[in-house]
């Protein structure tokens, strides 16, 4: 299980995340929303341990990941996939080579390596795309393989950084349909997303990050019920009102 | 601490470094001799003009021999290749840095420095006295078709000079320098550019700086390997 525990990150004065506590169960979806520059890649970048909080604790299957040495800390991303926001491909190589990179590490044998390159570009709709760099794929591609690489590792969670944004709507409702199916292949998912749709869709319970904490967590359908102003702005999409134009 | 424990993990940077020796090493080749060809031409001429009257002549080999060997081709090999090499892995680094590709590799459970800084280190510290031997071949090669074509001397004299000072330890001193210039060159440009921030423009900010940090370590170990080994 993924839990942060009142956790505290500022980058110089600004402060991003101020208290932020979580519990993202197994076997379930969670899905984080929130306002651009809430922090939901910050937390993200918490739980690998690509950051580190400033206070509180960030732990996975009980290790507080601060802690780990960097060994523990190289086991216990062997068991996370990270999906990032813009991709963050590598692009001195091909789309097959990024996918096999993470499985290799995992001493996955040849054969299977091949076998899961294929399964995985089949599954996000880019089967045949091995050999093309990621400078040649659209953004919305770069995206997907992005998404395949990390379910080719077949990890125990999967960490999602917005795998919606930027697709079409099918290929959008493709993508959900993935990030459910994974769930029922019981891979936990923490899913960061501003895509309403996508987080009904795909999240058994959501999460909403709002001033450096989190503001209520429920399931879909309680979140669309609730009295909290913020939330509903947020789910409803309504802009800010200004006091004055 | 960091950089041993890198070093221990050889199957993650095994397999990298042959790629990397061919890319900052052989692929520098062409600009260490284009440099060596000048330099040797310079001090054929220069040690000729020199020593007019004072000094027999055939001790233009004797100079162009020693400072070949043990200075110019080295330091000015170095230099061009902290241009070449040191920009080049900040300039890669940092992009990778800045597009989160270096956060990818960690959550895909690589080390940093295992797979990106020690095999492009390892790289130009074998790499830099192989090029480093080549310009020194080559400088005196050319400081020789100098000196028989322009200068009043023939083979035998420049020989003569060549080997009357002559100690093996010219060389090899000469190629322990650059194997250092080598580490320090990769070092920093795999520190700078690990350390860019922001986009673009950090990249740049720290391709120059790795640079200017690359050329000032190799005339401080000129100096060191002086104190030293001299
Ligand atoms: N490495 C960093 N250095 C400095 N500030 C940072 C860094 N990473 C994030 N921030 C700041 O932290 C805040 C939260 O960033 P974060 O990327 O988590 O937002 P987000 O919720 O993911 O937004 P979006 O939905 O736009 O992706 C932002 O104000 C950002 O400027
Ligand atoms: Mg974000």
């Amino acid at each position: 299980m993924i839990a942060l525990d009142d956790v505290y990150k500022s980058f110089g004065a600004k402060r991003v995340l101020r208290g932020v506590t979580l519990q993202v169960p197994d076997g379930e979806n969670t899905v984080i929303i929130g306002r651009s520059g809430s922090g939901k890649s910050v937390t993200l970048k918490l739980i690998v341990g690509l950051l580190e909080p400033d206070a509180g604790q960030v732990t996975v299957d009980g290790a507080v990941v601060q802690h780990l040495d960097r060994e523990a800390l190289t086991e216990l991303r062997g068991r996370i996939g990270f999906v990032f926001q813009f991709a963050a491909l590598f692009d001195s190589m091909t789309v097959a080579d990024n996918i096999r990179l993470g499985l290799a590490r995992r001493a996955v044998p040849g054969d299977e390596i091949e076998r899961r390159v294929g399964e995985s570009l089949a599954v996000v709709g880019l089967e045949g795309s091995e050999a093309k760099y990621p400078a040649e794929l659209s953004g919305g591609m770069r995206k997907r393989v992005g998404i395949a690489r990390a379910v080719a590792l077949r990890p125990r969670y999967i960490l999602y950084d917005e795998p919606t944004t930027g697709l079409d709507p099918v290929t959008s409702a493709d993508m959900n349909e993935l990030m459910v199916k994974t769930r029922d292949l019981g891979v936990t998912g923490v899913v960061v997303t501003h895509d309403m749709r996508s987080a009904y869709a795909v999240g058994d319970r959501i999460a909403m990050l709002h001033d450096g904490a989190i503001r209520q967590v429920g399931t879909p359908a309680e979140l669309q019920a609730t009295d909290d102003p913020v939330v509903r702005q947020f789910i409803e999409g309504r802009p800010d009102e200004r006091t004055a134009v | 601490m960091e950089a041993g424990r890198a070093l221990g993990d050889v199957r993650t940077w095994g397999p990298l470094l042959f790629f990397q020796m061919r890319r900052l090493g052989v692929d520098s080749v062409p600009i260490a001799v284009f440099i060596a060809v000048f330099t040797g031409i310079v001090l054929a001429l220069l040690s000729s003009y020199i020593f007019t009257g004072a000094v027999p002549l055939y001790f233009v080999g004797a100079l162009v021999g020693k400072t070949v060997m043990m200075e110019l081709g080295p330091v000015l090999t170095g230099m061009a290749l902290a241009g070449r090499v040191g920009a080049n892995i900040a300039a890669e680094l940092g992009t990778m840095k800045v597009t989160e590709q270096v956060d990818a590799l960690e959550t895909l459970a690589y080390d940093k420095y295992s797979y990106l800084v020690v095999p492009r280190v390892l790289a130009a510290t074998l790499m830099f006295p192989v090029v480093t031997a080549f310009a020194m071949a080559v400088g005196v090669t050319a400081g020789w078709i100098t000196a028989i074509n322009l200068l009043d001397l023939s083979t035998p004299e420049f020989l003569k000079g060549l080997r009357m000072f002559y100690q093996f330890k010219d060389i090899w001193f000469g190629l322990v320098k650059s194997a250092s210039f080598g580490a320090a060159v990769a070092l920093m440009g795999c520190l700078r550019g690990l350390g860019s921030e922001g986009g673009a423009q950090g990249v740049g900010a720290a391709t120059t700086r790795a640079v200017v940090l690359g050329c000032e370590a190799i005339l401080v170990l000129d100096a060191f390997w002086a104190l030293v080994l001299l």
